[in-house]
């Protein structure tokens, strides 16, 4: 469990992390909160030829919200976003995701944006870009681009950043008013990554009624799935709410099941996955839908 | 201080970093690392190491053929037996086959580990791979084999009886037959292997720290590869985070290579095993499957009990049938069948060796017969207490022979014990009576709540002896040394508990060395919840002795009878005469008469010192040595029997099938109490590996023999969140009367049960019967779906 032979080099500036990792090419990667890379340096599973660690780009440490949008600089550590206030309270499902993620030693030194650039399809944060309809701001000698959520998972641990380029922030927009979200998930032990998670937002409209729900969908396939269950809450709102005592949406659980298609692996078979998925996409809108009820109230007058 | 909750001694220094483990030590040493057989079955075509010699750094690459003298014979059979007709043990490098995936096959020794790895990396190894045998069924089955003239892959058949199991079945009211399995798990200390070699060229010694519950063995077996003679090998236990079982076993391939390349190499040299090696290449534990025979009569009785299991002991067998002999016989637990019929198979599978874990074989006991207690209760409607209580033994009819052989080769004859008494406290503690009512409460909003039990005695402080040594200085410090290891029990407060108690002095003057030959060389090891009973007793010995010594020399000294004399505060005086008192320290200085004085107080002890000693005796009389010393060994004639019983309430989730433990209690008997504190802790430690071996830990082999969880990411260690808010502790404390302080083990005792209680508590929530362990939320989604099919797609 030692690291074979790497290069290592410690930019100040993002220019010159570019610089650097435009020189050195594919042979590089960049060293954020080395939670996952380190890893797999000493597993030898990986074997970059030279390391650009970032860890001293006090310029990408911030956290951000303006413009309705979120903001995280590629410093930003997990902790560092979960404990901004204006932060998860403009998008509280930061909040909510950030809290499922490891555990908080692992916290201080692991970034959301490093998180979301692994793209592991386990992984909390993946979930949150993909069902925000966030971007990812990439910066290369080349320039810069911004890489939406929608194109940016490629395949397990597999994202669309391009030799040379430096992912320097993660863009989510804010959570409408009206609109609710929770994030619920199994996981085999406190802080693991999940056997099934499930990050919910719903909306409501004029009325009270659901008028949008989605969800996005951990560990059920190679990249986040994210599902639009609208249909499947036609009954739902605060009105019959009043009336049948707790929102019913079982017919969103089971909408999810048949369009989920996940696997099995030594911790779950893909029948018990399955069957997690729909559980958890009642529980995520449940929460979603009294988050965004909640919310309602509070912004009435 | 016997019997108080002393606080640990060990705890200022290794809370404060300053513990030194083997990778602590050893910085100017070269590092080896090894190649390991990424095949579960091959033969070896060949090695090609030419692309290795190049890597900066590299010192020396050895295969087999480079082995010498024994190094190059197979590992030594630990622990024979009669019934073991067909014993194989690996070689320290494979010679032409490997069985196992994780099986040492080239050693490198670089200058640094990452050297070593990086040479290791490039070292290629040609295979012919061979069908892996993978598991129970597939070693029964028999169609391939691990050893080519091994048939049917059987190790070792043993059966065992008392009285006529068949007939009494046959003749008994009700029968039940069940079909139970337990998987693998592992000990995983949190400090792996390591083992440290120097060479001392100009002396011919050699000294060697390995991690090791044995440093007595591991002396032993190494002197005996490398031929060398007892008195030239020094074997020293650093710091050792944890053992569980996995370091008894000895000599490891590696701690018989670390010293042959030190001498060879003329250089220290150093191995540190890290995690992912540790989970391929030390050992596992656990895996069997037991089809149950009984028979019983309408109160619930058992008449009658066969056992036939089969025990899977991966690809060797160093360490014997200890594993499953132990499973045979304490399965019994603190019942007594009418009749009992055991046998069991050892069986080869190319994976990992089996060797004990914590509880040791008795975690698959427990479960098989404390489900077979509830499956009882559940076909005759009885409470399942009132069940265990007609079969119990009583107090009365202690000690009890239950008239089979035990893992120490005598009789199974328990001490004593009262385990109507534990049941008692047991449902007391947890409530039992009024659980049912709470059941169906929580049933009514929703909720599925369970209750389970669990009973288990625990042959602990097994032979064959242990030695202690006291010294007392002239400073009035006391030092102790025991042979046998520690591996953060916490020795070193108990055993000076019990010194400091025996010789009237400070616990904060006494010192204890432990598991390293040069302090004491006569040892066994720790394992087997020995280390209180054995080196406890030992040492208590060894302190009474020092403190006869000790009350004849200040007899003298004080013209007094020793009868009359006590000491206290370290000092011996006249009975409540504090004016008479000499320090214990003084009393050392006049047991050793000298000729030449090193400071004040030694004065007193030379030859022309005033009324130094009786011109016409010799300085040191008939029968006594020089030095306030004892030494003592103990050696008991049988183990002796601890028990205990748990008992927990789960709630298992409707939807996601998680399984949460709402309360966990222990009803805890370990013979007199040295230190609670010390072990509540045991316990909290063995209630943790309980749960993670019933609720989160398994050995996910496939189907080649690859171990698909090598890694605490997915071999799921339960952390302290997946513990109980708190772990419910009663003690019982029936003395044993085989040793000198009426103590039982207490090291094991938490795990054993944890199997067994949740399957009886989730059985209890579910309204079905488990009967394979450990179980998952996923295990338990399947399980649903076997029982009501269409649960799934009603509810959804
Ligand atoms: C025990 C444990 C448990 C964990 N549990 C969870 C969990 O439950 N959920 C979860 O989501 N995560 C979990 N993690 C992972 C953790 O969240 C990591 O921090 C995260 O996945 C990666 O962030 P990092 O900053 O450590 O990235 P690093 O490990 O430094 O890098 C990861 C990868 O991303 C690349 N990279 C990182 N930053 C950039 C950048 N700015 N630009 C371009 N490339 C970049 C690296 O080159 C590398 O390929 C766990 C980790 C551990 C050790």
């Amino acid at each position: 469990m030692k690291p074979p032979t790497f290069g290592y080099s410690r930019p100040e500036s993002v220019a010159q992390a570019v610089s650097l990792l435009a020189a050195r090419g594919p042979d590089a990667k960049v060293l954020a909160g080395g939670q996952s890379l380190m890893p797999l340096l000493n597993l030898r599973l990986a074997a970059p030829g030279h390391l650009v660690d970032i860890n001293r780009l006090a310029e990408l440490a911030y956290v951000s919200v303006s413009g309705g949008q979120v903001t995280i600089g590629a410093l930003a550590r997990h902790n560092d976003v979960l404990r901004d206030p204006l932060a998860v309270a403009a998008q509280p499902l930061l909040g909510q995701a950030l809290a499922l993620v490891a555990h908080p030693v692992i916290r201080n030194r692991g970034t959301t944006v490093g998180s979301i650039v692994h793209a592991d399809p386990a992984g909390e944060m993946t979930a949150v870009l993909a069902l925000l309809e966030g971007s990812v701001r990439l910066v290369s000698v080349a320039g810069e681009r911004l890489a939406s959520a929608e194109d940016f998972f490629l395949g397990p641990l597999e994202s669309d950043v391009r030799a040379g380029e430096l992912a320097t922030e993660v863009l989510l927009p804010e959570l409408p008013s009206g609109a609710g979200c929770a994030f619920t998930e199994v996981s085999r032990r406190h802080g693991d990554y999940a056997v099934c998670g499930v990050a919910a937002l719903v909306e409501l409209g004029p009325q009270g009624e659901v008028s949008g729900a989605r969800a996005a969908y951990l560990s059920v396939g190679p990249v986040p799935v994210v599902l639009d269950l609208t249909e499947a809450c036609g009954g739902v709102s605060l009105v019959s709410l009043a009336t049948a005592g707790t929102p019913d949406f079982a017919q969103a659980g089971r909408l999810a099941m048949a369009r989920l298609q996940p696997g099995d692996d030594i911790h779950a078979t893909a029948a018990y996955r399955r069957h997690l998925a729909g559980v958890l996409t009642e529980r995520a809108l449940a929460g979603a839908f009294a988050h965004a009820r909640e919310r309602a109230w509070l912004s009435l007058p | 201080m016997f019997g108080e909750p002393v606080k640990r001694v060990e705890d200022d220094r290794l809370l404060r970093g300053q513990g030194a483990y083997l990778d602590d030590l050893g910085h100017d040493a070269l590092a080896a690392a090894f190649v390991r057989s990424p095949h579960a079955h091959a033969r070896i075509t060949g090695i090609d190491v030419s692309a290795a010699v190049d890597v900066p750094g590299l010192i020396a690459i050895y295969t087999y053929e480079d082995l010498t003298g024994r190094v190059a014979e197979p590992l030594p059979m630990l622990i024979p037996h009669p019934a073991l007709t067909a014993p194989r043990t690996g070689f320290p490098l494979a010679a032409d086959e490997v069985n196992y995936a994780g099986e040492p096959v080239v050693m490198v020794v670089a200058e640094d580990r990452y050297l070593a790895e990086d040479a290791a990396q490039a070292i290629v190894v040609d295979y012919e791979q061979l069908p892996a045998v993978v598991g129970i069924d597939a070693a029964r089955a028999a169609r391939h084999l691990v050893h080519p003239d091994v048939p049917g892959n059987i190790a070792a058949e043993l059966v065992q009886s008392h009285g006529d199991a068949h007939a009494a079945i046959s003749a008994a009211p009700h029968t039940l037959e069940l079909d139970l399995s337990i998987e693998r798990s592992a000990s995983t200390p949190l400090e792996g292997r390591g083992v440290l070699a120097r060479w001392d060229t100009e002396s011919g010694r050699l000294r060697i720290w390995t991690s090791t519950q044995t440093s007595t063995g591991v002396r032993a077996a190494v002197a005996a590869k490398l031929e060398l003679d007892l008195a030239g090998v020094d074997v020293i236990t650093p710091d050792v985070g944890g053992g569980f079982g996995v370091k008894i076993v000895h000599p490891w391939p590696e701690e018989v290579l670390v010293p042959w390349a030190a001498r060879l190499l003329g250089r220290p040299v150093k191995y540190t095993e890290d995690r992912a090696e540790h989970f391929v290449a030390s050992a596992h534990e656990r895996g069997q499957r037991h089809l149950v025979r009984v028979g019983f009569d309408d109160e619930g009785r058992v008449l009658g009990l066969d056992v036939r299991f089969w025990h899977d002991n991966g690809a060797y067998i160093p360490y014997g049938l200890i594993v499953p002999i132990i499973t045979s016989t304490q399965l019994l637990g603190p019942y007594k069948p009418g009749a009992y019929r055991v046998e069991f198979t050892s069986l080869y599978t190319n994976t990992v060796i089996v060797t004990p874990y914590r509880g040791a074989g008795r975690p698959q006991g427990a479960f098989v017969m404390e489900r077979t207690m509830d499956a009882i209760a559940a076909s005759l409607r009885l409470d399942r207490t009132v069940v265990r209580e007609r079969n119990f033994i009583t107090p009365e009819e202690m000690p009890y022979d239950h008239g089979l052989i035990f893992q120490d080769g005598r009789p199974l004859v328990y001490d004593s014990g009262d385990y109507p008494a534990a049941l008692a406290m047991l449902k007391a503690l947890i409530e039992w009576d009024s659980f049912p009512a709470r059941q169906a409460e929580a049933r009514a909003q929703g909720r599925r709540l369970g209750i389970g039990l669990a009973c288990y005695v625990e042959g602990t402080g097994v032979g064959p002896y242990e030695g202690a040594h006291v010294v007392v200085e002239t400073s009035g410090k006391v030092k102790v040394a025991t042979g046998l290891t520690s591996q953060g029990q916490g020795h070193q407060t108990v055993f000076a508990q019990i010194v400091a108690d025996e010789l009237g002095v400070p616990l904060g003057d006494v010192a204890v060395t432990t598991g390293d030959t040069r302090a004491f060389g006569y040892a066994v090891g720790t394992f087997a919840s020995r280390a209180a009973v054995m080196s406890g007793s030992a040492v208590a010995l060894a302190a009474r002795a020092t403190r006869e010594k000790a009350l004849r020399i200040a007899a003298a000294a004080l013209e007094a009878a020793p009868a009359d004399l006590e000491i206290v505060d370290g000092a011996v005086r006249v009975k409540g005469d504090p004016a008479s008192a000499i320090g214990l320290g003084t009393v050392a200085v006049l047991a050793n008469p000298l000729r030449y004085a090193f400071d004040e107080a030694a004065r007193a002890a030379t030859q022309f010192a005033a009324g130094s000693s009786d011109p016409q005796a010799p300085p040191v009389p008939a029968g006594e040595s020089p030095g306030l010393e004892g030494r003592e060994f103990f050696s008991p004639v049988r183990s002796t029997f601890a028990s205990g019983m748990h008992a927990a309430i789960v709630e298992t989730d409707p939807d996601t099938a998680e399984i949460k433990i709402l309360r966990y209690c222990v009803v805890h008997d370990c013979g007199t109490l040295i230190n609670p504190r010390i072990v509540a802790g045991q316990i909290h430690g063995g209630v943790a590996q309980g749960i993670g071996g019933a609720l989160y830990e398994r050995l996910a082999y496939d189907e080649a023999g690859q171990l698909r969880n090598a890694s605490f990411m997915d071999f799921l260690m339960p952390y302290v969140s997946e513990m109980p808010q708190e772990i419910e502790i009663d003690h019982l404390q029936t003395p044993s009367p085989l040793n000198p302080l009426g103590i039982k083990g207490a090291g094991e005792a938490g795990v054993i049960p944890g199997a067994a209680l949740f399957a009886s508590a989730i059985s209890d929530a579910e309204g079905f019967a488990i009967t394979a362990m450990p179980i998952s939320p996923s295990d338990l989604f399947e399980l649903r779906q076997r029982d009501q099919p269409a649960q799934d797609t009603d509810s959804r």
